[in-house]
């Protein structure tokens, strides 16, 4: 697989980019073939942090698989959870309090939040800018600390169980919440005027890794990624779950296809995120917070496939029951993976520089790609 | 958006070999190897069924044969389709679908290198994840590795 010789027979330069390399943020590894300074070819090399989370699952039972899958994209591990906890409760056709519902929608939400914000100051790290990369520390370390002390988690949450969520919310959850969204809509304003504005960074951004409506589709790209090129195909409006039917909120949608675009979608989702956790933060009903299940779950024969919106595209949980105790097979469809295979696409013909700038927009979260 | 009974019949139109599953969310047609190309190829390109997403792409090991799953949706129309092919254990082959939709490069590549299933006229068949030296299909059901699998 290495290349042994830097010059290949038509003498172009092959480099390595990673598998340690700051701006993969990741274990990824990138053979890219260039001529001078242009890409002509990038052929990912995956797998340095393969887990074979898919087998590991087999043996697992339905209660215990959910918490394998915070390891997988582990900014949007809430938003996993959630989709295995759905799953298992379509094949066992639990009926999930709404109380459990709104906690896991808000929840759902603030990851979302806080994996785009480390998204955001990343991404201008990665082009140059240093200082966003601590204001988005400051307003994502709010999060985490009403995660922690609801969950008992900061990043690896593990909250949600088939029938709701493990525990109630922490009594302070509905004040700190609001008090970070006061604050936080302060500060994105500010957001866009220290890096949106900035003309140096829209010089790197704009018409860079441009691809078209027709190839998002067809390379499956989803997500913010998708949604920059006009594709429409944000799971919680075409096939809505929990209550994002009875929430209001807009889908995102730029038609540039460039790395501004997708830029300034996820700026706008942010909006959108505070937008729906405000609908819902006040008017969480009394009740239950999880249903009563049985001790030991079985699911019935059949196949049961969920599809959930997380911080970077579309997830989707394909499992195979025969009945028994453990799923006989459990496919994890990840966003990142079917973002990565549209690289090559976007990035041929573009300068090596511009790959960085590409790869920024595009969010990879590496374990989510490799599982 | 198409119901399920109208895209049974249109599959039907299209293939009348095709079988289809009872019960489940999603309409599940089964095909034959051989002819699955040609169908997904149809599912694709006809305008009233526009099947421009495919989402998922996988396999299954049912240990007397595989079945390769293809998840398929239409971006215009919103309607949702399973399509499954079984395939022969001891030479699984299918033909690829990555000149149809782009994202199945990918993803064939992995289903080639987790349960050994070759795919006809696939541009560029290699290993994905593993290492180039890995031996054996690590999700068919009777792969045993002492050493890196951990049992639970």
């Amino acid at each position: 697989m290495l290349e042994e010789i830097a010059v290949n027979d038509t003498g172009d330069l092959i480099i390595n980019v990673g598998p340690q390399h700051p701006s993969t943020h990741g274990v990824l590894h990138l053979i890219i073939t260039l001529n001078g300074e242009t890409i002509k070819n990038i052929d990912p090399n995956l797998g340095y942090i393969h887990r074979s989370i898919e087998k590991m699952c087999e043996s697992l039972s339905y209660r215990q698989f959910i918490y394998v899958t915070s390891r997988m994209d582990y900014l949007s591990s809430h938003i996993n959870n959630h989709a295995c906890a759905l799953t298992v409760e379509k094949g066992l056709q639990i009926e999930v309090p709404e109380r459990a519902q709104y906690i896991r929608v808000i929840m759902d939400e603030l990851t979302r939040l806080a994996s785009h914000q480390l998204w955001w100051g990343a991404a201008a790290m990665d082009v140059g800018a240093l200082t966003p990369f601590f204001h988005a520390f400051r307003e994502r370390e709010m999060i985490n600390e009403i995660m922690e002390e609801t969950c008992g988690a900061r990043l690896t949450m593990n909250y949600n169980v088939p029938g709701g969520v493990m525990a109630d919310i922490h009594p302070d959850f509905q004040r700190k919440t609001k008090a970070f969204l006061a604050f936080f809509k302060d500060k994105l304003p500010e957001y866009d005027e220290l890096v949106t504005g900035n003309i140096i960074f829209q010089n790197r951004m704009k018409d860079i890794g441009i691809i078209s409506k027709e190839d998002a589709i067809s390379y499956g790209c989803s997500g913010p990624t998708a949604r920059a090129s006009g594709v429409s195909c944000d799971i919680r409006k075409t096939h809505p779950y929990s209550i994002y039917d009875k929430v209001q909120f807009d889908e995102v949608l730029e038609t540039t296809g460039d790395s501004f675009g997708r830029y300034l979608v996820r700026m706008q989702e942010m909006r959108q995120s505070i937008h729906i956790i405000e609908q819902l933060i006040d008017n969480i009903p009394e009740g239950d917070f999880q249903a009563k299940t049985k001790a030991v779950l079985k699911l019935p024969k059949g196949e049961f496939y969920t599809r959930v919106e997380t911080a970077r595209g579309e997830l989707g949980v394909y499992i195979v029951s025969e009945g028994g105790l453990t799923p006989y097979r459990i496919k994890f469809r990840s966003p990142g993976f079917s973002n990565l295979s549209a690289l090559n696409h976007m990035a041929k013909g573009q300068k090596i520089g511009d790959m960085v700038a590409i790869m920024a927009t595009l969010d990879l979260v590496i374990p989510d790609i490799d599982r | 958006m198409m119901e399920r009974e109208a895209l049974q019949a249109q599959i039907t139109a299209i293939n009348a070999n095709v079988t289809f599953e009872e019960g489940g969310e999603m309409l599940n047609a089964f095909v034959d190897p051989k002819e699955c190309r040609d169908l997904l190829q149809t599912l694709h390109n006809m305008d009233d069924l526009a099947f421009d997403y495919m989402f998922c792409l996988t396999c299954v090991d049912w240990k007397t044969h595989l079945t390769m799953v293809y998840h398929l949706e239409s971006t215009k129309h919103r309607h949702v389709v399973v399509i499954k092919s079984k395939l022969d254990r001891e030479n699984p082959e299918i033909d690829t679908m990555s000149d149809i939709w782009r994202t199945a490069e990918l993803l064939e590549r992995e289903v080639y290198e987790l349960f050994g299933v070759r795919f006809i006229n696939h541009p560029d068949l290699r290993k994905l994840l593993l290492s180039d030296e890995w031996e054996g299909w690590p999700l068919r059901k009777d792969y045993e590795d002492p050493i890196n699998m951990i049992k639970l």
